[in-house]
């Protein structure tokens, strides 16, 4: 009975969470929030296991991440050069590269707390920044992490994080600019392809 | 050792130097890297000097000192910096952020035991980060080329220019007694690369080229300090976007500058 109860009553609040349009600066404390507790508590993700925080980035974190656009945000004026079908290649094995970075990012973290800066937003507004920091454990400056999120089909998902400043999406833009300019898109494909099966192969070995 | 240190990095450079003509000039033609061969010579230098040195040291350091007693030294360092960063603060102009640094200096040296505890930045006084190279930056003057200098990095040809000014302002690099001083300078470096250590596997990650991975991040990260943390949004490059219409403001081309010399533009900081 106890468990029936529970059961309809998650099943109402998530009904109502996607019902009512989460703001920007929610969604990413909430996702902020709920993937560092687990992180928190698993020993296997703080000791490296990046195969256990690529699923925990999978489940909890890629849902509310638009990798079109990020793709095409990093490949900018090359984005139209590519066919639709190199587009949708290029967008998985992106994904696969940044889930990975964000994934090892992760595995690094230790305790360090988050802080969320003040958060405003215009009404009718589709393109948010949402401003945090991180304290480091070894004292100095704090670091910035801000999200962009655009908001489609009301709901917002995140396409460019920076760290410090740089950008994990539009840092690769002169590098797969140059990459197309000498070996084409097919080349660029490649490349990547290779990167994220070499990633892979490293973390088979361990 | 200390009066050999300057012959050495000379040589070092002759060096890194006959290394790049044998390596050519391997360009990608990226108008930002016009040496590009020199600085991925220069990069690979570096690179072996780091994996050999300076990082197996960083990495015993991290291991054997307790968080706080890092979090101490990084402090009393921050303290030491806070002094030049309020003057940079002050020529560019930025006179409550300059006066909230030397109170930072002020409340950390006293009642921060000469630096080791940041009460300033609990206190509610940020810290900031602010070099000559941010201050040319601030006053318009361009990137100029990217350059990787030998153990110092990645540097632009304005911010080597910084650089200069920055060690010659540096109290720690003019201290007197030289033995405290190498003692100092190599602690400090030392800790800021075992600062850095949790970044490096996440690079190897994500990078597919590590030298062009590492100029971009210098060259974005250097845009960002010179907006204190709020630059233009960049332009996306003719990507004649349909689905968000850029509102981002008109960027000063400055920053792609395919010159060496850096060149002065009009200041266009918002």
């Amino acid at each position: 009975m106890k468990y029936l109860f529970a059961f309809v009553s998650g099943l109402f609040l998530s009904l109502g969470a996607s019902a009512q349009e989460v703001s920007p600066d929610v969604l990413i404390k909430n996702v902020t929030s709920e993937v560092l507790e687990i992180v928190r508590k698993d020993k296997d993700i703080q000791s490296g296991n990046t195969k256990k925080a690529i699923d925990l980035v999978e489940a909890k974190v890629l849902p509310n991440f638009n990798f079109t656009r990020m793709t095409q945000l990093a490949l900018a004026r090359e984005w139209k050069k590519a066919s639709s079908a190199q587009q949708k290649v290029l967008t998985d094995e992106f994904r696969t590269l940044l889930v990975r970075t964000y994934s090892k990012a992760l595995t690094e973290y230790k305790n360090q707390t988050i802080d969320f800066k003040p958060f405003s937003l215009k009404a009718g507004e589709t393109d948010a920044k949402v401003r945090t920091e991180i304290k480091q454990s070894g004292g100095g400056k704090p670091i910035p992490l801000d999200y962009y999120l655009e908001k489609a089909n009301s709901s917002w998902k995140v396409y460019d994080i920076e760290v410090g400043g740089i950008s994990l999406v539009t840092n690769y833009r002169d590098s797969f600019a140059s990459e197309v300019r000498n070996n084409g898109i097919d080349g660029l494909i490649k490349s990547l392809q290779a990167k994220n099966k070499a990633s892979e192969a490293i973390a088979a070995k361990k | 050792m200390t009066k050999t240190l300057p012959t050495r990095l000379k040589s070092l450079t002759l060096a890194a130097f006959a290394a790049s003509m044998l390596a050519g000039c391997a360009t990608s033609g990226n108008p930002k890297d016009p040496i590009e061969g020199f600085n991925r010579a220069m990069f690979a230098f570096n690179e072996g000097l780091d994996s050999a040195i300076v990082k197996p040291v960083a990495t015993g350091y991290d291991a054997a000192l307790p968080s706080p007693v890092r979090t101490g030294v990084t402090n009393f360092f921050g303290n030491i910096a806070d002094v030049f960063i309020g003057v940079n603060n002050l020529l560019q102009g930025k006179v409550p952020e300059a006066f909230s640094d030397f109170g930072r200096v002020a409340i950390n040296t006293t009642i921060g035991l000469l630096g080791v505890l940041d009460v300033a930045s609990d206190a509610g006084l940020e810290k900031h980060e602010e070099d000559f190279g941010q201050t040319f930056g601030r006053w318009g003057v361009g990137n100029g080329a990217y350059v990787v200098l030998p153990v110092f990095g990645p540097r632009t040809a304005r911010d080597t220019v910084g650089l200069i000014l920055d060690l010659k302002a540096d109290p720690v690099a003019n201290m007197d007694p030289v033995r405290n001083r190498n003692a100092l300078i190599v602690l400090r470096v030392v800790n800021d690369r075992a600062n850095l250590l949790p970044a490096d596997k996440v690079i190897e990650e994500a990078a597919l080229d590590k030298y062009s991975y590492l100029r971009d991040a210098y060259l974005q990260r250097r845009r960002n300090l010179i907006h204190d943390g709020n630059p233009p949004r960049e332009v996306e490059a003719d990507a004649e976007q349909v689905e968000r219409p850029v509102v981002a403001e008109a960027e000063v081309p400055a920053d792609a500058a395919p010159v060496l010399v850096a060149r002065t533009e009009s200041p266009s900081v918002k």
